[in-house]
Order: C-alpha cells, then sequence, then structure tokens
C-alpha cells in the first residue's frame, strides 16, 4: 500500500485548500457581521449612551483601531481560545458554548451511530438488488426526503409520532431528564428528523458508488463464472468500492450541519445552533461569530476528510 | 465579433431541435405539468385568490378546511388558500430571478475560464472551491443577519451561494468541448474568446447545463424555505411557502391545515421539478462529470 509522491501532493494541496478556505470563511464571516448597521458601543451602552460614554468605550473596546487590525486580533482571539463576551447578558462566549457545543456533538453523535450501518447495509442492499421493487421503493423514498426542506421532515414526524400515533411529545425538550425513558423520548424526535435527512442522501451516494464497481468487467467476469449475486456484490464489488462509500459517509454527514440549524430550531433542542439563530435576532456579534465559525469548521473538514479518502482510495495513484 | 449574423443565430438554437420529437415518460410528463401549473399560479395568483391575502376573514385561527376556506385559516384567521396561492410569486419568483443569476454568472465565468485558461482559470477555480467550503444555510444566516432581509438581498445571496456550483459543473463541460477539433479550428480562423464562448462551447453545453440549472433551483427553493423558516427569508405581512409554515407551526400539534398545505405546495414543487429532470431523454441531460 506504498503512495506515491503525487498522492501525498494531492493530499498535501487538499489540505492547503482548506486553509486557505477556513482563513476566507473568517475573513468572511467577521466582515459581513461588521456590516451590522449601528455603533456596537451605542447599542451595548442603550439609554446611557452620552456621547463622552460612547467615545471612551469605543476607545475601551478598540473599535477606532482599523478593522484589518481588529480582524487580526479576533483571529488570534479564536486561536488562543478567547471568544469574547456576549453583549446581550455579558457572559464569556467560550461559557455559553461549551454546554451548547456537548449537546450539538451528542445529537449529531447518536444520529451518526445509528444513520451509518442503517444507510450503508440498505444502500448495499438496493445496488444488490438493482431494479428490484425493494430498490424503487428505496429510490422513491430517498428522492422525496433529499427533496423537501428538513423543516418539512421535521414536521411530518411531528404530525406522525405526536400528533396521530401520540407517542412522543410534540415540540418540546425537557431539559431535566432523570430517567433513561425520558431522555429517550427527549432525543427520539430530532434523532428521527436528522437521521432521515442524513441516511437519504447516504444511501443514495452508497448505491451509486456500489453500482459504480458493478459495472466493471471484472464483477461482470465474476458473473460469467456463476458467482451467485450477493457473493458477485459483496466479495467482488465491495472491497473496491470501500474507498467511495467511505467518502460518501463523509459527505453526507456534512448535511448534518445544515440539517442541525433547522432541527434545533423546531425542537427547541439547546445545541450551538439554537444558540446562533437566537444571536441573530438579538444582534449579538460575538457569539454569532464563534457559532459561524464552529459550523464552519465542521463542515470543512467533513468535507476534506471526504476528499482525502476519494484521493487515498484511488487505486490508480498507487504506486 | 465580425461573424455575420445569420450563422450566429442559426447555432444558437437550444437543443430541442423541432425535426427530432423527444419522448418524455410519464413520470417526466407529471412532473413538467405541476412545475407548469406552480408557474402559471406565480404569475396569476393574485387575480384568482378567493380573499385579500393580508385580511383577516375567519372568526376561527387554525380553522379547518371548509367550503368557505378551502385551506383552513391561519393562526391570524387569514385564508391558507389565498396565502398559498400569493406564496407561490415569492417563492417560485425570488428561486427563479437566483438561479437564473446564479448560472448565468457561473456559466459565463466557467467558460471563460475554461478557454482562457492559465492564471485566471486557477485564481478563479481556487476560489470558488474555497467558497465551495461553507455551508449554503449558514452562509444565508450570517448574510442575512448582517444586512438584513429583503428580496434584492435575497436573490442576491442565493445566486452567491449555487454560483460556484454551476461554474465547477459549467467549466468541467467546457474544457471537454474545447479539447475538440472544431474549436481548435475556429481558433486558428483567429476568431474571438467572447466568439468562441458564444458560437462554439455555449450550444454543445446548453443541454446539460439546462438540466442543472433544474436541480440547482430546487436547492435555491430547499435554502429559500429554510431561511424564511427561521423567519430569515421573506418578511411579514408577506409570505412564501416556508414562511407560511413557520407562522402555523403552533397549529402543528392541532394538526391544522394551514401548516400541512404550504409544506405540501413546497414538496409538490420540488419533488416534481426532480422527477422532471431525472427522467429527461438522456441526451438533454447527458453529464460528462
Amino acid at each position: 500500500m506504498l503512495r506515491s509522491a503525487t498522492t501525498w501532493l494531492l493530499i498535501g494541496q487538499r489540505l492547503g485548500t482548506a486553509l486557505i478556505t477556513l482563513v476566507i470563511v473568517s475573513f468572511a464571516v467577521f466582515f459581513a457581521t461588521e456590516l451590522l448597521p449601528g455603533d456596537v458601543a451605542e447599542i451595548l451602552l442603550g439609554q446611557a449612551a452620552t456621547p463622552e460614554a460612547v467615545t471612551g468605550l469605543r476607545e475601551a473596546m478598540g473599535l477606532n483601531e482599523p478593522a484589518i487590525l481588529r480582524f487580526l486580533g479576533w483571529l488570534g482571539g479564536l486561536a488562543t481560545g478567547d471568544l469574547g463576551t456576549s453583549y446581550v447578558n455579558k457572559v464569556e462566549v467560550a461559557d455559553l458554548l461549551a454546554g451548547r457545543l456537548a449537546n450539538s456533538l451528542r445529537l449529531a453523535g447518536i444520529v451518526t451511530a445509528i444513520c451509518v450501518p442503517l444507510s450503508l447495509s440498505l444502500g448495499i442492499a438496493a445496488a444488490m438488488w438493482r431494479n428490484t421493487l425493494f430498490d424503487r421503493v428505496i429510490s422513491v423514498m430517498t428522492i422525496s426526503v433529499i427533496s423537501v426542506p428538513e423543516f418539512m421532515v421535521a414536521t411530518l414526524a411531528v404530525l406522525i409520532f405526536a400528533v396521530w400515533l401520540d407517542w412522543l411529545p410534540a415540540l418540546s425538550y425537557g431539559v431535566d431528564v432523570d430517567s433513561l425513558g425520558a431522555m429517550l423520548r427527549a432525543y427520539a424526535m430530532p434523532v428521527i428528523t436528522l437521521s432521515f435527512v442524513v441516511s437519504a442522501q447516504m444511501i443514495r451516494m452508497t448505491r451509486a458508488a456500489v453500482i459504480e464497481t458493478i459495472n466493471t468487467p471484472y464483477v461482470e467476469m465474476a458473473l460469467l463464472k456463476g458467482a451467485s449475486r450477493a457473493r458477485m456484490v459483496l466479495i467482488h464489488a465491495l472491497p473496491n468500492a470501500l474507498g467511495p462509500i467511505a467518502n460518501a459517509v463523509a459527505l453526507s454527514l456534512s448535511y448534518l450541519v445544515g440539517g442541525v440549524i433547522i432541527v434545533e430550531t423546531v425542537f427547541n433542542y439547546p445545541g450551538v445552533a439554537k444558540l446562533m439563530v437566537d444571536a441573530v435576532s438579538t444582534r449579538d456579534l460575538p457569539l454569532i461569530q464563534s457559532c459561524a465559525m464552529i459550523f464552519c469548521v465542521s463542515y470543512l473538514s467533513l468535507i476534506t476528510l471526504a476528499d482525502m479518502i476519494a484521493i487515498l482510495s484511488n487505486p490508480r495513484l498507487r504506486h | 465579433m465580425t461573424a455575420p449574423e445569420t450563422p450566429n443565430a442559426r447555432r444558437l438554437r437550444l437543443p430541442f431541435r423541432g425535426d427530432r420529437a423527444y419522448a418524455f415518460n410519464w413520470i417526466g410528463r407529471i412532473g413538467l405539468c405541476i412545475i407548469l401549473f406552480w408557474l402559471v399560479i406565480a404569475v396569476i395568483g393574485q387575480w384568482i385568490a378567493p380573499y385579500p391575502v393580508g385580511k383577516i376573514v375567519g372568526w376561527d385561527y387554525f380553522a379547518p378546511v371548509s367550503r368557505e376556506f378551502w385551506m383552513g385559516t391561519d393562526y391570524l384567521g387569514r385564508d391558507i388558500f389565498s396565502r398559498v396561492l400569493m406564496g407561490a410569486r415569492y417563492t417560485v419568483g425570488i428561486a427563479l430571478a437566483a438561479v437564473a443569476l446564479a448560472v448565468a454568472a457561473g456559466v459565463i465565468l466557467g467558460m471563460m475560464a475554461a478557454v482562457a485558461g492559465g492564471w485566471f482559470d486557477l485564481l478563479l477555480s481556487r476560489f470558488v472551491d474555497a467558497f465551495n467550503g461553507i455551508p449554503s444555510l449558514l452562509f444565508g444566516l450570517v448574510v442575512v443577519a448582517a444586512v438584513g432581509s429583503s428580496i434584492p438581498v435575497l436573490v442576491l445571496t442565493l445566486a452567491a451561494i449555487y454560483m460556484p456550483g454551476a461554474y465547477r459543473f459549467a467549466r468541467a463541460l467546457a474544457v471537454n468541448v474545447n479539447a475538440m477539433d472544431f474549436v481548435t479550428v475556429a481558433r486558428a480562423r483567429g476568431e474571438h474568446t467572447s466568439y468562441l464562448i458564444a458560437c462554439e462551447i455555449l450550444p454543445n453545453i446548453l443541454g446539460p447545463v439546462l438540466a442543472d440549472l433544474g436541480l440547482r433551483f430546487v436547492y435555491i427553493v430547499l435554502v429559500l424555505s429554510g431561511l424564511s423558516f427561521l423567519g430569515l427569508g421573506v418578511q411579514p405581512p408577506n409570505a412564501d411557502w416556508g414562511a407560511l409554515v413557520r407562522e402555523n407551526i403552533e397549529g402543528l400539534s392541532l394538526g391544522a391545515p394551514a401548516v400541512i398545505f404550504p409544506s405540501i405546495a413546497i414538496a409538490s414543487l420540488t419533488i416534481s421539478v426532480n422527477m422532471f429532470i431525472d427522467n429527461l431523454p438522456t441526451k438533454i441531460r447527458d453529464r460528462s462529470d
């Protein structure tokens, strides 16, 4: 499994692109939030905004310095874990984020643990029995889930599980979960919704990856020498489809980033996304900036990971 | 650009030639019918709505479906049927404007990059790659938070989100066409870059580009609805379909039709565009990447 210099060059290039992207993204996030109308010092002082007080606070906050210096200072703060102070309740952003981030990561972790095995088996099965009724049902279902907005999947889940079946509470999240049952009920709806969104992507991509391998001459050869359909797919095609499948998994997980914003809002789940949407409505700049960076970094890591897996698993680069 | 007018006009035809009928299968036809239906509604919705859009007409909020109110009433007692008809204008209109802008800019830049090559191509491609690393809904969220929500801002933001994808797609197609003999010949004739783009490359990538436009339209409808659902899209008293769902989400636990019908409207539009594109004759949507 020796990798050639080309492979490492490609990987290096990809990591370089990711780094440049990160700088551009942080630049964009900082200046987009700078565009917000209204003077920060005036907003902070509110009723007490006398001209002297505003000048003093601007001086103290370093708002008179050029934007580029403030940007560099902010970037340095991010790198060292100093995320600034929330404008609204004067709490350190890092403290606000800590608990919320854990909640969001827990949600994402549970969804990943459910989705990956489920979608891989369904995707491989659909590819194995291509053009059968099973395959068609899977494909219609995944297309439907992909074509509708995330909030609609959430709405449907509430309609079915809370309103019609009355199994789970609608639109409420109990913060104090004391028993296993209560925890399951609290997590069930967000997890179901996110799983649908992420699985649909993953199943489609897995199916496509396996089918692409099935269409190669050596798999046809296996079929011609009399191997069963299962043997043909599982023994001959699957090992070579593992790279594209891993790529598909990482890529589909990046849909968690968009999905989680909607799902946390719908179900009032105390995660980073809810925090950010609330921060947008209260115009709490440091909080918006930090949350946006968290999402961008996780999204960027996932798609970079997907690309790197695709490069590493490409046998044509292996010499 | 000294080429005579006539050959240009002849060559710039759409790939739907009159002498060759393309057969759509029935799934594609259903998709097309639903798309056309919503397009017509977007134009004439204002005149066929039974009640004024912003007027409170019912005594009851979240009223069920009745002969008087075909889709029930919303959280204030306004007629949902009228609001869905008017919402079509916002959802379809904004998404169409944004997708047209995104695809036009992306395709022109993509063809220029493919034909010009060199540092122009390299710089633009790297920049677009970098832009691709931003999650779309998040980008919309930050921009709208920064400059406030209005319809021009929404159109431009959505166009900016989907321009890089259109650029990559068009560039990949154009690079292939650019390597063909007839382009080399045209270049040897001394044709200008703008002629190469408009008369040699564009007609040969138009089919796949139009199919791609359809798919991008779906993504834009989804992000627009998502933004409106978060309260950052079309602002009250106007409402697109996403905003209608948001307004009436309280009625969800009552199973109110006010939540269900706008959702069905979004789903019917996006699913039918997907069905239509999926079932286009391969001749049109043949993709090279």
